[in-house]
């Protein structure tokens, strides 16, 4: 403790005419921009935005990564195992189906989603359909709803006296019935298959918006020369859309391997762990079976897939830039 | 849209650095406390009223119905009693309380009480971090061991190496029992002409008679994988008897899980699959539709816990009926069943004696007179849950339990058996169940978390 009169002592004065050295060269730089640059100024603009991020994701990553370096169960102290956690990882067999199982899915969360929002672009766009809103509207609905509606709508549909079954009865086909989620072999494409219906409605959206800025004497020109709808598709609207599909693909991408909501609602990673994915795993272990650090390493591993995976879609599909 | 700048990404990094730097902050779990001293028995003060002003913090999870109205009037009529104590209590269900409870037992101000799951991920490693008290001397000084029979006791007992569970120093008491066995339909029973079975034989010969009828013999959902744990521990319980599933469960690893009577209960649960005697897709149905069609007439017999009850009453009214699993002819009852989660006293508690005092408030035999009324099945029945009839489904229930305690029945929940033992099993019982892995394969799978585990501790 200091004397109690530090309060009261006079503040030292400062001079306020030569900024410090090192503000100077600073101004100096920036003084050289042409207006409408970037400026030193517009850090402290995004500060509180970074600030969120930091704390809220930044922080916890970094934490992530910390934390997968230990074998801890989440209680007792933690030991240091260096990479250990990632090393058994490689090495987990019952990881390899998760992981499996995960990129199976994108065949369901991403590659169907663009196909069919593509399908439905390139027939909204061409075709004039009345009341366009209403059923873009009704095609975009799944995405707004929340996961747990969803998985309970397909519990229902799947269950063995669900609505599928039903239908398939009615037509005749009885003998396909099943119990959907119940089966070692259909319950994962049963699951893609609600992430498909949940995810094309974006898709679908992104491409509309992106067809919309498509100059519309590209088609009468093609039109003019002969083209069908196919090569109107593939020579005008598909090029015209890589960007459009390239945000598609990341975000589904995304959407697909860290799915984990419609899992864990559905199926448990059910029947056996034929429906297993590594978000699934993530919450499996640092919850219920206390490995917080073999969690934790896991959640990172899934972290760099996804990096990964967007990264080379998006390249492939956009093309290189610049 | 080219941009051929190089973004700044100077400052981000900064951020980003700044970040890892608080993250590192030292190793995790290193502020945990050591292994808390017991008290010794003359010191302990079973007076609450003298305590001074006390604040007990209780974490619960008795959310549901019943549960909640029996806590919430034996915490009014302890605080009336104690006017020097409050309980402040937070009631989260099972599966919040179980994911929020680690962080509040590791912060520096945890709850007096909580309830905590019985099993190596709970209370084994809350033992294990030094986070609860535990509780023997408090047992001498208000005889909970000649409240609670010895089974129900060993349940929330800990080895002092915290390296197993079933023995070892108590760390909490639980108030309800529960115990998994055989709903039926009486007045399907009766229009089939079948009397409720009486042993294990008489069941299993009733299974085709029902299925010949046309009628469905065993609801059976297990799309939440957990049911058939039951669906199989039942089972077991019978080919190998009680003390051989004990063994397995609890034992040091000298058991095991290939041995023939274990392979013969998987070969039943898969023939009773391949019969018919469950309705068809048993692992695509919910556990919670499953009995929601029982109680809606369809099946004749539901194999499932003493917690279903209060579901399936108010559809099926007196035809429903409810028994402990009959035991093989000449044999006595055993079954798959435990006590509801254990209320246990924290290692950094205010006041131990009053949060001692108070679990031994909510479990004595007033309490089990409250939990009667509410409708639920207190671990210890008292006078007016015995008065029941057998004719309602709470008395067979209540007559159940005394006679699983009489002939010491109870066989623990197959999955308390490792740490990781709940997913193999889970996973395993799906696969027996859809033809996916034999007897054989499911009973090796499960012996080969079980030896990994015995032999790595």
């Amino acid at each position: 403790m200091a004397a109690t009169e530090s309060g009261v002592r006079e503040r030292p004065t400062r001079s306020v005419a030569p900024p410090p050295a090192g503000l100077a060269r600073w101004r100096r730089r920036y003084a050289r921009r042409s207006p409408g640059e970037p400026r030193a100024i517009g850090y402290l603009y995004i500060l509180p935005a970074v600030a969120v991020f930091v704390a809220l994701v930044v922080v916890p990553f970094c934490q992530s990564v910390w934390y997968s370096l230990f074998d801890w169960d989440g209680l007792s102290v933690a030991t240091w195992v260096g990479l250990g956690n990632y090393r058994s990882m490689a090495t987990d067999p019952t990881l390899r189906a998760p992981f499996l199982h995960a990129l199976t899915l994108l065949i369901f969360y991403a590659l169907l989603p663009i196909l069919i929002g593509l399908l439905l672009a390139a027939t909204l766009t061409r075709v004039r359909v009345r009341g366009l809103t209403f059923f873009r509207v009704m095609l975009f609905l799944p995405q707004v709803l929340a996961m747990v509606v969803v998985a309970l709508a397909f519990d229902f549909i799947y269950a063995p006296d669900g609505l599928l079954n039903t239908v398939l009865g009615w037509v005749g086909l009885g003998g396909l019935s099943r119990a959907w989620l119940g089966d070692f072999h259909l319950a994962l494409p049963a699951v893609g298959l609600a992430g498909t219906w949940v995810g094309f409605g974006l898709c679908m959206v992104l491409f509309l918006a992106g067809a919309q800025s498509i100059p519309r004497e590209l088609f009468e020109a093609a039109r003019l020369d002969g083209a069908g709808a196919w090569q109107e598709f593939r020579a005008i609207t598909l090029p015209a859309l890589r960007p459009q599909i390239a945000v598609a693909a990341t975000l589904t991408i995304v959407a697909g391997l860290r799915n984990f909501d419609l899992i864990y609602l559905t199926t448990s990673g059910g029947p056996g762990n034929s429906t297993a994915v590594p978000a699934y795993e993530v919450y499996h272990r640092a919850f219920e079976t206390s490995q917080v650090g073999y969690g934790a390493a896991v959640g990172i591993a899934l972290t760099v897939l996804v990096f990964v995976l967007t990264l080379v879609a998006s390249r492939l599909i956009e093309g290189r830039r610049g | 849209m080219t941009d051929r700048r190089r973004p700044r990404r100077l400052p981000l990094l900064g951020a980003v650095a700044a970040a890892a730097l608080l993250a590192a902050c030292g190793t995790p779990g290193a502020g945990s406390s050591s292994t808390p001293e017991a008290k010794s028995p003359s010191s302990i003060s079973t007076d609450p009223a003298t305590a001074g002003n006390v604040t007990l913090s209780v974490w619960d999870q008795e959310v549901r119905g019943g549960q909640n109205a029996e806590i919430t009037k034996l915490n009014k009529e302890f605080m009336a009693r104690y006017p020097n104590v409050t309980i402040k209590r937070t009631a989260k269900s099972f599966s919040d309380l179980k994911t929020t409870l680690k962080l509040a037992l590791s912060g520096n101000n945890p709850p007096d009480v909580v309830e905590a799951n019985q099993g190596y991920p709970d209370m084994v490693s809350f033992v294990k971090a030094g986070m609860l008290t535990p509780l023997d001397s408090y047992a001498k000084v208000y005889g909970w061991d000649q409240r609670y029979p010895a089974s129900l006791l060993d349940l929330n007992r800990v080895s002092d190496d915290a390296s197993h569970f079933g023995e070892g120093k108590l760390y909490g008491l639980s108030q309800m029992g529960e115990f998994v066995g055989i709903y039926y339909n009486k007045d399907k029973l009766k229009s089939l002409g079948l009397q409720p079975p009486k042993t294990w034989q008489d069941f299993v010969a009733d299974l085709p008679k029902i299925k010949a009828e046309g009628q469905v013999p065993i609801m059976f959902g297990n799309l939440d994988k957990w049911p058939a744990i039951h669906e199989f521990g039942v089972i077991q319980a019978q080919t190998a008897g009680a003390d051989a599933v004990r063994n397995l469960v609890f034992g040091t690893g000298n058991a095991s899980w290939t041995d023939p009577n274990t392979v013969k209960a998987a070969t039943t649960l898969q023939d009773w699959v391949k019969q018919g005697y469950f309705q068809s897709g048993v692992n695509g149905t919910k556990y919670d539709d499953a009995a929601k069609q029982f109680a809606h007439g369809q099946g004749v017999f539901l194999i499932t816990g003493t917690w279903e009850a209060a579901v399936l009453e108010p559809d099926m009214g007196s035809s429903l009926g409810m028994m402990v699993t009959p035991p093989p002819s000449g044999q006595q009852p055993t079954t798959t069943g435990g006590e509801s989660l254990a209320f246990a006293v924290t290692s950094k508690a205010t006041d131990p004696d009053v949060a001692a005092a108070y679990i031994n408030f909510i479990t004595n035999a007033h309490a089990g007179d409250v939990m009667t009324e509410t409708g639920n099945l207190p671990a210890v029945p008292s006078s007016k849950a015995k008065a029941i009839s057998t004719n309602q489904v709470e008395g067979q229930i209540v007559q159940g339990w005394e006679q699983l305690s009489a002939a010491n029945g109870l066989v623990p929940y197959l999955d308390y058996s490792t740490p990781t033992f709940y997913d193999t099993i889970t996973a395993a019982l799906q696969s027996l169940i859809g033809g996916q892995m034999s007897p054989q394969q499911f009973t090796q799978t499960l012996q080969k978390d079980y030896s990994t585990f015995h032999s790595g501790s």
